[in-house]
């Protein structure tokens, strides 16, 4: 759907043709398997969240339920009711999940110890029954974006301080083997079944580079890619998807403070960044966004700067290595 | 060396890799060129800690104090005399 720049900006932008779309959807990825990718199934990673319970509904509709393997892979710091809730999706689906707990990967990989190490830098405190998230600020105030590190002690109380560059680093790089300890798992189970890999990103996700390269950003096909969150919503409502899963609001259950995924990286709830995004890239102006979100102009040209701004950093997230010397042969192959 | 000249250096040898000094302006901007994101931006502000002995605030983290050799110049001599 397109919209002139000088006409209002309207929420319907974002409404989608669901049964069309999942039809289409379906078509694309038993080609993409089969055809492009020449495998016999895929595996897909659910995690109890409406991007990856789509992306499972999707390939049960592509490839029969026979063809795909669902995985459920906790650790000791996710939400208990996320497997609670991939589970009876995958009953819903009529998949045989196989569950593993990483923790004990995670434990003597040392992604614990290593993020710790970090999170006491800053809160020398920090220790067993503490629980910690970090959370995006700056760039709706036209500043760089930058990271706090919040946690709470035992007894309840609040702490809150910046994280410096080499804090924040070791953070995520620990926390990021949550993701491709994930991802070597999912490639296991694909290589032995000789099946694909899906990736579950969403538009916004993707575009703005809120993955983990080699983790959950390693994929052989990407089915949502393309739509908005709201958009994978609507198509979750459509194949009437457990309701809890449904409406699932988006968190990262990375750490172990609850986190929703507009505090850790957006900088809006996700009704709002669909929007934004989609305003950003079909040229309409701040003004019209402003209008539309009931925020100010400056915020809203913020808003644009902050995606355009997290689109250029993240830009390496989805290159391929890099090559200094043709090999034509290669790409003709 | 000058506090424009110890900038410069340091952008060029941790951000381009290079010591050309004719690759960079006073008033180049950083963001605009590519050479600054967030990630550089705190690695910009750890080294301004760490060697002028200035503490930046939240608040601080702003391109008008940021995104340009001109510019860092001028926030470091603010913050050193207020």
């Amino acid at each position: 759907m397109t919209q002139e720049p000088d006409t209002t900006l309207d929420w319907s932008v974002l409404d989608i043709d669901a049964h069309r779309e999942v039809e289409r959807i379906a078509g694309q990825l038993r080609e993409a398997v089969a055809g492009g990718l020449h495998k016999r199934g895929a595996v897909v990673g659910i995690s109890g969240g409406v991007d990856s319970a789509v992306c499972a509904a999707l390939a049960v509709r592509a490839l029969g339920p026979e063809r795909v393997l669902a995985l459920i892979l906790p650790e000791r710091e996710s939400s208990p009711e996320s497997s609670v809730r991939a589970q009876s999706l995958a009953a819903h689906l009529g998949l045989t999940p196989l569950a593993q707990d990483i923790g004990p990967t995670l434990e003597v990989i040392g992604c614990y110890r290593s993020r710790d190490e970090a999170v006491r830098r800053v809160l020398p405190d920090y220790g067993a029954g503490w629980r910690m998230k970090l959370v995006v600020a700056g760039g709706l105030e036209g500043r760089f974006n930058h990271f706090k590190l919040v946690a709470e002690s035992p007894d309840g109380a609040s702490h809150e301080a910046r994280l410096g560059l080499r804090d924040y680093l070791q953070i995520v790089a620990a926390t990021s083997f949550k993701q491709r300890v994930r991802k070597t798992i999912e490639y296991f189970h694909a290589d032995r079944l000789h099946y694909a890999v899906i990736g579950t990103p969403n538009r916004l996700e993707y575009d703005q580079g809120f993955f983990v390269k080699n983790g959950d950003g390693a994929a052989d096909v990407k089915p949502i890619a393309h739509l908005y969150k709201s958009q994978v919503y609507a198509i979750a409502a459509y194949l009437k998807l457990p309701e809890e899963i449904a409406t699932a609001p988006p968190t990262t259950d990375t750490y172990s403070l609850s986190q929703g995924q507009d505090e850790f990286y957006f900088a809006l709830p996700y009704r709002q960044m669909d929007l934004a995004l989609w305003a950003l890239n079909h040229g309409i102006a701040t003004e019209r966004l402003a209008d539309a979100l009931r925020i100010s102009r400056e915020r809203a040209g913020h808003v644009y700067d902050d995606i355009r701004a997290k689109r250029r950093a993240t830009r390496s997230l989805h290159q391929s290595p890099l090559l200094l010397g043709p090999v034509p042969e290669v790409d003709r192959a | 060396m000058t506090l424009h000249a110890e900038l410069r250096r340091f952008i060029l040898e941790n951000y381009l890799l290079t010591r050309d000094d004719a690759s960079l302006g006073n008033a180049d901007s950083l963001t605009g060129r590519g050479i600054l994101d967030s990630t550089g931006a705190l690695e910009l502000v750890m080294h301004l800690e760490e060697r002028y002995g200035v503490t930046v605030q939240d608040e601080e983290l702003h391109p008008d104090n940021l995104d340009s050799i001109d510019r860092i110049a001028a926030f470091i001599e603010r913050k050193r005399c207020p």
